[in-house]
C-alpha cells in the first residue's frame, strides 16, 4: 500500500504549512454528517430527474452511488456542486452551510471537488499548469496576476504528480495524455485542492485493469481524511471499494447498505443488478 | 524542478519572445522615420510622409488586432464589435482635436466646433466640456470604452451568454452605436463626424515632424501593449483565461469565478482597442460613424485569423499583411477587394486554421520529424 502512505504523508505535510496560509471555512460536522440532501426534486420539461431524494453522507465516508442510466446520479452531483438549481429540497454542507444558491466557484472554494463523467482537463496546457490552477490558493483576479509558485507549493505539486503517476509527463500537454491518464490527472486536480468532499463521477471509465486497481487503492486511501462519493457503472470496481452503497432509481433512493445487503435486496435485483446477469 | 519555476515565470516568456518582435518593430519604424526626416527627397531611400502616415495607420490596426486576439485567441470570445471601442477611443481624441481648433474654424467661433455653429447651437453640450484638456480626453478615452465593455461584459458573461450569441450581441452593439452617432442630435458631428483638425498639444498636425512623432508613438504603444499582454497571458491569470477557453466548467469547478475573469479581460481588450482608435484619428485626420460599421469589426477578425490566433504577434503580422494587401489591391481593383477578403477568410479557415503563424510552427515540426526519421527514431519517443 505505498500509495496510501504517500497520500497520508502528503496530506499531513500539507496541513502543517497550510494553516499558516489561510484557514479553510469551518464546516460544522458535530453530528458526523458532512452532506445533507433532503427532499430534493429536479425536473426537466416534466421529466423528474430527481424525485424527493434524501441522502446523508458521513464525514470521512467512502460512498458509492449506483443506478441505471437516467437514475439521477449526475443530476444529483450537478445540484450539489451548484450547476443545477432544484425545484424543491435542501442541500447542506455540514450543519450550517446551505449550498443551494451558491455558485459553482463558491462551492468549490468551500472544499467540494468534482470529477466529471467525461474527463475534463485543460487540454491545451501542460499537466503541471493543470495542477497549478487546481491548487487551493487565492483565486481572485489580482492574486492570479501576480501569483508565483512557492517552493512548498511546488513540492506539493510534485507529490501529487507522484501519486497520480504522471511525474515523467509533467511537461506534456494534458490533451496528449491517454484517456486513463486524463482521468488520473483530473483526480489529481481534485486532490491538489485538498477538498473536504470529493464527488467522483465514473473514475475508471476507459482504464485498464491495472489502472483501475490503482484508482481503487487511491480512493480507499483518501477516505477517512476526506469524504469521497463515487458514481460508477463498473460493478466489479464498486465491489472492490465500497463499504456503503446507495442505489438510485428514477430519481430517488431505492436501497442503501453494504454491497452484499444491496445485492440481495429484491428490489435492486429487479431494477438494476438483474440486468447484468 | 527549477526549470518548472522558469516555465511559469512571466518574465521568462517576455525575455524569450519580446526581443525579436521589438527589434523588428523598432528597426523598421526608426529606419522609416530617419529616411523620412533626414534623407533628401530625391534619394531613392527617401520615405514619403504619405508612407509614414500609412504605416502609422497600419500600426494602429495592428494594436486593434492585438486587442481582438487577446479576447478571441486566448479566451475564445469572438467579438464582432471591437470596432465600437476603437471608434469610441477615436471620438474622444477627435473631440480633443476639435477643441484645439479654437477660433480657426470656418465660422471662427472661439468655443463651438464648426458643425455646432452650422446646426445653430448656442452653447457647448455638457459632455464636450473639459475636452480642451488633453488629460481629460485621455481619461475619457480609457473610461468610456472601458465602462461600456464592463457593463456589456458583466451583463453578457454573468448571464452566461457565449459563442455565436455573444458574437451577434457585439455586432448589434457596434451597429446600434453607429446608428446613434449618425444622428446630428447626438452632438458628435452626425455623419460627417469630426475633422479639419489643426494641431495636437500645440504642434501642427500637418508637419512632417509631428507625423513621424505620431508614427513612433504608435510603435511605442504597440510595443508596450504587446509586452503587457505577453506578461498577462503568461501569468497564472493567463492560464486561467486559457482554461476558461478550453473547459470553462472545469475552471468554475476548481473555484474560479470565470465571469469576472472574462469581464476583466474584455475590459482590458476594449481599452487597447480604444487606444488604437485614439492614435489612429490624428494620423488619419477624421473620425466618423463609419468606423462603427460592423464590417470594420469583421475585418479585424479576418486579420487575426490570417495571422494566427492566440500568439499576439500573429495578430499583428496578420493586420499588417492584410492591410498592405488592401492598400495595393484597392488601388488596382477597388470593387474586388471585399471578394478577395472573403475568399481569404474562407481559405484561411479551411487550409490554415492556425493562420500564417501556425504554418511556421507546422514547418518546424515537419522538419523536426524528418530529422528524427533520418536518425531512425520515431518522433514520439522524444516527447516522453
Amino acid at each position: 500500500m505505498t500509495i496510501l502512505e504517500d497520500v497520508k504523508q502528503a496530506v499531513q505535510r500539507r496541513q502543517s504549512n497550510f494553516f499558516s496560509a489561510k484557514p479553510p471555512p469551518a464546516v460544522d460536522i458535530s453530528h458526523q454528517v458532512l452532506l445533507y440532501v433532503e427532499g430534493l426534486s429536479v425536473s426537466f420539461d416534466g421529466f423528474k430527474a430527481l424525485n424527493n431524494l434524501n441522502l446523508y453522507i458521513n464525514d470521512g465516508e467512502l460512498r458509492c452511488l449506483i443506478g441505471a442510466n437516467g437514475a439521477g446520479k449526475t443530476t444529483l452531483m450537478d445540484v450539489i456542486t451548484g450547476k443545477t438549481h432544484p425545484d424543491t429540497g435542501h442541500v447542506y454542507f455540514g450543519q450550517t452551510i446551505d449550498l443551494l444558491g451558491k455558485s459553482e466557484s463558491e462551492i468549490a472554494q468551500l472544499g467540494i471537488g468534482r470529477k466529471f463523467q467525461k474527463p475534463t482537463v485543460f487540454e491545451e496546457q501542460s499537466v503541471l499548469a493543470n495542477l497549478e490552477l487546481a491548487m487551493k490558493v487565492n483565486k481572485s483576479i489580482i492574486s492570479t496576476l501576480w501569483a508565483k509558485l512557492s517552493p512548498s507549493e511546488l513540492d506539493w505539486i510534485s507529490q501529487v504528480l507522484e501519486i497520480i503517476g504522471l511525474k515523467s509527463q509533467y511537461r506534456m500537454l494534458a490533451g496528449a495524455l491517454s484517456h486513463g491518464q486524463k482521468q488520473w490527472l483530473e483526480i489529481g486536480m481534485l486532490l491538489i485542492a485538498d477538498p473536504r468532499l470529493m464527488l467522483v463521477d465514473e473514475p475508471v471509465a476507459g482504464m485498464t485493469a491495472q489502472e483501475t486497481e490503482r484508482t481503487a487503492e487511491l480512493l480507499t486511501s483518501l477516505a477517512g481524511d476526506r469524504t469521497v462519493v463515487v458514481v460508477e457503472h463498473d460493478m466489479e470496481f464498486v465491489r472492490s471499494i465500497a463499504k456503503t452503497v446507495t442505489v438510485l432509481h428514477q430519481g430517488s433512493v431505492l436501497a442503501e447498505g453494504s454491497m452484499s445487503d444491496v445485492q440481495n435486496n429484491p428490489a435492486v435485483i429487479e431494477v438494476y443488478l438483474g440486468e447484468e446477469d | 524542478m527549477s526549470t518548472i519555476r522558469n516555465q511559469f515565470s512571466s518574465l521568462h516568456d517576455l525575455r524569450e519572445k519580446a526581443p525579436i518582435f521589438l527589434a523588428v518593430l523598432f528597426g523598421t519604424t526608426i529606419y522609416a522615420s530617419v529616411c523620412n526626416l533626414w534623407v533628401p527627397e530625391e534619394s531613392i531611400f527617401h520615405v514619403t510622409t504619405y508612407t509614414i502616415t500609412l504605416l502609422g495607420k497600419y500600426l494602429c490596426y495592428a494594436l486593434l488586432a492585438l486587442s481582438v486576439d487577446v479576447v478571441w485567441g486566448y479566451c475564445g470570445i469572438l467579438s464582432l464589435g471591437h470596432g465600437a471601442f476603437f471608434a469610441l477611443g477615436g471620438y474622444t481624441m477627435g473631440m480633443y482635436l476639435m477643441r484645439q481648433v479654437g477660433d480657426r474654424g470656418v465660422y471662427g467661433d472661439p468655443l463651438l466646433p464648426d458643425f455646432m455653429v452650422f446646426l445653430d447651437w448656442q452653447e457647448l453640450p455638457w459632455f464636450w466640456h473639459g475636452f480642451d484638456q488633453f488629460w481629460v480626453a485621455m481619461l475619457a478615452m480609457i473610461l468610456v470604452p472601458g465602462l461600456l465593455a464592463f457593463v456589456f461584459g458583466w451583463l453578457a458573461f454573468r448571464s452566461r451568454v457565449a459563442g455565436v450569441y455573444l458574437s451577434i450581441m457585439t455586432q448589434a452593439l457596434t451597429y446600434a452605436l453607429m446608428l446613434a452617432f449618425f444622428r446630428n442630435e447626438m452632438g458628435f458631428g452626425g455623419n460627417n463626424g469630426l475633422t479639419d483638425f489643426k494641431d495636437i498639444l500645440g504642434f501642427n498636425l500637418q508637419s512632417d515632424n509631428v507625423r513621424v512623432a505620431l508614427f513612433l508613438c504608435s510603435a511605442v504603444v504597440l510595443a508596450l501593449a504587446y509586452c503587457l499582454s505577453l506578461l498577462i497571458m503568461s501569468s497564472r491569470f493567463g492560464r486561467v483565461i486559457l482554461g476558461v477557453r478550453d473547459a470553462e466548467n472545469r475552471a468554475r469547478f476548481i473555484g474560479f469565478k470565470t465571469e469576472n475573469y472574462k469581464v476583466s479581460l474584455f475590459v482590458y481588450s476594449a481599452i487597447l482597442a480604444a487606444i488604437a482608435g485614439a492614435l489612429y484619428v490624428p494620423q488619419v485626420g477624421i473620425i466618423n460613424p463609419g468606423e462603427f460599421s460592423p464590417l470594420n469589426s469583421i475585418e479585424v477578425v479576418v486579420w487575426v485569423a490570417v495571422g494566427g490566433r492566440g500568439t499576439l504577434y500573429g495578430a499583428i503580422v496578420g493586420a499588417l499583411l492584410v492591410n498592405y494587401a488592401k492598400t495595393r489591391f484597392t488601388a488596382v481593383f477597388p470593387e474586388a477587394w471585399l471578394f478577395a477578403l472573403g475568399a481569404l477568410f474562407v481559405s484561411v479557415t479551411i487550409f490554415l486554421p492556425q493562420g500564417l503563424m501556425g504554418l511556421i510552427k507546422d514547418k518546424r515540426s515537419v522538419t523536426g520529424k524528418l530529422f528524427f526519421w533520418r536518425k531512425g527514431r520515431k518522433p514520439e519517443e522524444e516527447i516522453v
